[in-house]
């Protein structure tokens, strides 16, 4: 075991899957000498080869054409978006192409293909940077979409994306990139894609999130706790697919619920889970299930991120809210 | 300050073999073909002329779905075509199905995929192609991808891939030949240019004299062909094809053609763009009556021979549609079935459901 940022985390399950498969191709603008804009892909040039892990013109919707070129010639390619607000660039790439490629072929071409990019707010980036854009992507049929929120599931699910013979777009949280480290094997283990993980266990309320998101909500329980509040925060790591069995099992047991993303209200993916816990499990709630999401403006100016934000203290207001219903 | 366009556009001059009446007017670019190639290509373009002909009609009858006519632009797409080996990869536009038939599709297939149904994408393991890309531009970012792999695996064969006059104004247009020109990848870039997107003439795209000068943005060889011209587009795809496969990178072939129908049988009306004058200019042209003197010429073609492969065709269009006709409904399993290697939580459970309803 290491301690490792998740960025770490994250370079080391590319280096793990470019030892164990000469398939897999790394490539993107600047991850190549340069060792990625975060350094996410450092050292990994020097290592495999500039055959392995290159850079790419500064082309976004050309770096997805080539995942697909390069996926239709039996290779596992892991293209980075440098940020995942360029993704517009792309879109056609990755939601019109490659997440149809099975179903349009009947099965005969496949896209083994792990779009990698960073997003994420509170860090003061200027625009189009930090944009939380995962709800476009869960609404396209045939992406699985992926927010890691440790070190540890970091690397695990990188590499079950990578493995995956399906797209799987990979969202990685720039303040989580440094922020903590945590334990990490050494060498190569999976984390499930599409099961969501209990963080913390509780009675009282059960606390659905991803992301940055997760931990503003572990933060926000442990104040809870000092209040007699027991809240259970579940991570659900998979954006598309969600694990409703596991939300749903919660659910049962704490009878209230607050679904908590950083993106905006009418964004993100809170509105799928509300939806999901009212047709199933509408019998067992003692209230209606709330949402903390950010306000339907764009993407803040970057000194008006910690205004704009959701953080632990609107988690605790919606939280008191449903316990008072 | 020096102006420069006069000296790029002189570059681009049409290249021709075959002349409007049937005469050679370039001995010295003149392919090696042998007889038989040369009657095989005559074959071709008669039997893709009458499976136009017959799409046409079956589609007004409804038995067939989406159509993109290709009459006139038998030269251009089956020429190119006619220079590749089984092993190199096409990247088709919609209006491209000739040169996967051509390839090894069965013509059932391509029927299925007017029609919509995913058995005609379901290629034979030995046919290396996409289906025909609607999204205009995406097969050219895509080829620089399939090309880039052909190089990493070492083998010795292209990727090709085509789009249209209109195709060109698109991002993903300079970015696939930019890609590929960056990475030195073999791949063959084909403009078809009809001279019309729909009821855009292709003035309306562009202020440059020729598409092929395109290539220069790349940094990457271009040609202008004559596309009605069938030896012309073979020997400029085969030149283009010699040096992508000896590790000097892309091409893009521009082919001067015309589509004599209309953009789709969707309800395009070509009158209301096009004036009689125009299309009667361009049938003169006909690639099929030019390459006809030709060979009529070289004492290689009678009117015996083309009756008989226009015979042949409505044979397999006959049997090809009634073949199409048999194939199984469609049903939402078979969908889900098709989008994941593992279905995920949802589909599983929507399989559930579906199979419940289809079973009663």
């Amino acid at each position: 075991m290491a301690q490792m940022t998740m960025i770490q985390a994250i370079t080391d399950a590319m280096r793990v899957e470019l030892k164990n498969d000469e398939n897999v191709l790394v490539f993107g603008e600047d991850v190549g000498q340069n060792g990625g804009v975060f350094r996410a892909t450092e050292g990994l040039q020097d290592e495999f080869g500039e055959d392995r892990v290159f850079d790419t013109p500064l082309a976004e919707s050309g770096i997805g054409g080539l995942a697909i070129g390069l996926a239709l010639q039996g290779y596992r390619p892991v293209p980075e978006i440098q940020f995942f607000g360029f993704v517009y660039e792309v879109i056609d790439s990755i939601s019109g192409q490659m997440a149809r490629m099975r179903y349009r072929s009947g099965g005969h071409h496949t896209a083994p293909i792990t779009v990698r990019a960073p997003f994420g707010g509170g860090v003061h980036t200027p625009e189009m940077h930090a944009d939380s854009l995962e709800g476009l992507m869960a609404q396209q049929p045939g992406l699985k979409v992926v927010i890691p929120s440790t070190p540890y599931e970091a690397k695990g699910l990188l590499i079950s994306a990578i493995r995956d013979n399906d797209p799987v777009i990979f969202l990685e949280h720039m303040k989580l990139y440094r922020s903590f480290r945590g334990e990490v094997p050494e060498g190569e283990y999976t984390v499930e894609i599409g099961k969501a993980d209990v963080k913390k266990e509780g009675n009282d309320v059960t606390l659905i999130a991803y992301g940055a998101m997760v931990h503003a909500c572990l933060k926000a329980a442990e104040e809870l706790e000092k209040d007699g509040i027991s809240a259970e925060v579940i991570d659900l790591r998979t954006v598309s697919p969600i694990d409703y069995d596991t939300v749903l099992e919660s659910v049962k047991k704490t009878s209230r619920a607050v679904v908590v993303q950083e993106a905006q209200r009418q964004a993100g993916v809170a509105a799928n889970v509300v939806a999901e816990i009212q047709e199933r499990a509408i019998l067992h709630l003692e209230a209606p299930v709330l949402r903390v999401a950010a306000a339907d403006t764009v993407y803040p100016f970057s000194d008006a991120e910690e205004v704009w934000l959701p953080n632990h203290q609107d988690i605790i207001e919606k939280v008191n809210t449903v316990i008072n219903f | 300050m020096k102006y420069v366009l006069d000296n790029v556009e002189s570059q681009f001059e049409m290249f021709q073999i075959l002349n409007e009446d049937g005469k050679i007017v370039n001995k010295n670019s003149m392919p090696d073909l042998s007889d038989e190639e040369l009657k095989e290509l005559m074959r071709r373009m008669v039997y893709t002329r009458i499976l136009d002909q017959r799409s046409i009609a079956l589609n007004r009858q409804g038995r067939l779905g989406f159509y993109a006519p290709t009459a006139g632009q038998e030269a251009s797409q089956l020429g190119s075509q006619f220079a590749l080996e089984k092993e190199d990869f096409i990247l088709p536009g919609y209006r491209d199905v000739p040169q996967l038939i051509w390839q090894g599709l069965p013509l059932y297939q391509a029927f299925l995929f007017s029609k919509g149904h995913f058995h005609g994408n379901q290629f034979p393991d030995d046919l290396h192609a996409l289906s025909p890309q609607i999204i205009i531009g995406a097969q050219y970012v895509q080829a620089a991808g399939v090309a880039l792999g052909i190089k990493k695996r070492g083998k010795k064969n292209v990727a090709i891939t085509y789009t249209g006059d209109g195709g060109t104004s698109q991002g993903d247009f300079y970015e696939g030949i930019n890609f590929a020109g960056a990475y030195k990848a073999p791949a063959i870039f084909i403009v078809q240019n009809n001279r019309f997107a729909i009821s855009v003439p292709v003035e309306k795209q562009t202020n440059a004299k020729t598409l092929a000068q395109k290539s220069v943005a790349a940094g990457i060889e271009g040609i202008q062909v004559d596309g009605m011209d069938v030896l012309a587009v073979y020997a400029a795809t085969q030149a283009a094809r010699e040096r992508a496969i000896n590790g000097d990178g892309p091409t893009l072939i521009e082919t001067l053609t015309y589509r004599f129908g209309p953009h789709t049988m969707s309800g395009d009306d070509p009158t209301r763009y096009r004036t009689e004058d125009m299309d009667n200019e361009w049938e003169k042209r006909d690639p099929l009556v030019r390459f006809r003197k030709f060979l009529e010429s070289k004492k290689l073609w009678t009117e015996e021979d083309e009756n008989k492969v226009i015979e042949e065709a409505k044979e397999d269009i006959k049997q090809a549609i009634k073949q199409a006709e048999q194939q199984p409904k469609q049903k939402v399993t078979d969908l889900i079935g098709n989008m994941f290697e593992e279905l995920p939580s949802n589909l599983q459970e929507q399989m559930e459901i579906y199979k419940e309803k289809e079973s009663k």
